[in-house]
């Protein structure tokens, strides 16, 4: 480890992540545009129509995905916040505030998908249950999270601000994740879950997987598409900025 | 499945096509906001520094 000479805190300063952003995101595109069109074709053409749910199972090809990302991206987003407040490192604060409208999409996306959903096999869109909602509070903490940055000028402390919420809100996503166990929820239980088998046929399980990787490049693309823009509004006075654009445009 | 099947989903057409059209709707449209974005944000740094096409330049300037 010792002679080991690589700047590790190399990619932790917005110039040198810039480029290296601006280098992936093309890569990652490329193969969100695939997996999505791979998991789709399989989702609707190749995996079988329920025997309980006819059609309206597939739904669970964006509902699940979305669900997911929408806890994940909240973990990440407070974890990139904590560090950024922590270490002080304006990188990981500016890669918390790229995440966020993305986990509220996500967030949405899930609430909608699952109304949808829950009126042809519920018989109702909306109920207060446990798991649903705490899906909600998550939506509600992501918009809590973009406005309490929004309306503090000093970015710096805006980033503060803000991890200390996304801190306090990380609470939830564990009450979200083990909400079916813990509660008697109008909710069905969790399709995946680590350490067991899942409770799916193989082929809907290869198009439900498949669609939650696509989810996941697609956040990556769009969070680095966003992260360049943070950045490039933050660091607009900064020598590199101009040094970058002088060579681009 | 033939099409006709396929935009019929079995009687629950509106349940799937509303969830599957909004997501991969507003995913397109989180795109595009961020390509104007970022459009928005190079045109502006063309305005305001046009000549500063160095860092030794941009150093000399200020």
């Amino acid at each position: 480890m010792g002679s080991s000479k690589i700047n590790w805190y190399k990619y932790t300063s917005p110039a040198s992540f810039y480029p290296l952003a601006g280098k992936m995101i093309p890569w990652f595109a490329v193969l969100t545009a695939a997996l999505l069109a791979t998991g789709l074709y399989i989702g609707f053409f190749v995996a079988p129509t329920d025997f309980q749910q006819g059609d309206a199972y597939r739904i669970i090809y964006i509902h699940v995905p979305a669900s997911w990302m929408a806890m994940f991206l909240y973990a990440m987003m407070a974890i990139y916040a904590g560090l950024g407040l922590a270490f002080n490192a304006r990188l990981w604060s500016m890669m918390a505030s790229a995440i966020a409208p993305t986990g509220a999409l996500f967030a949405f996306i899930s609430l909608w998908t699952g109304a949808l959903w829950g009126k042809p096999m519920w018989g109702t869109w909306w109920v207060w249950d446990a798991r649903l909602t705490s899906t909600l509070i998550l939506l509600f903490l992501y918009i809590g999270f973009l406005s309490l940055q929004g309306v503090i000028d000093d970015k710096r402390r805006a980033d503060r601000a803000g991890a200390v919420l996304a801190l306090v809100g990380l609470v939830n996503v564990p009450i979200i994740y083990f909400s079916v166990q813990w509660w008697n929820t109008l909710h069905q239980g969790a399709t995946l879950r680590l350490g067991r088998s899942a409770s799916i046929a193989p082929v809907m399980l290869s198009a439900l997987l498949i669609m939650i990787a696509a989810c996941w490049v697609y956040a990556i693309t769009v969070t680095l598409m966003r992260l360049r823009c943070i950045i490039l509004e933050r660091e607009q006075h900064a020598p590199w900025v101009a040094q970058l654009l002088g060579r681009t445009i | 499945m033939n099409w006709t099947q396929f935009f019929h989903m079995g009687g629950y057409a509106f349940f799937v096509w509303g969830s599957f059209g909004v997501a991969l709707s507003l995913m397109a449209a989180e795109v595009v906001l961020l390509r104007r974005r970022r459009k928005r944000l190079l045109l502006l740094q063309a305005r305001q520094a046009p000549k500063m096409s160095s860092l030794k330049e941009y150093e000399t300037t200020t």
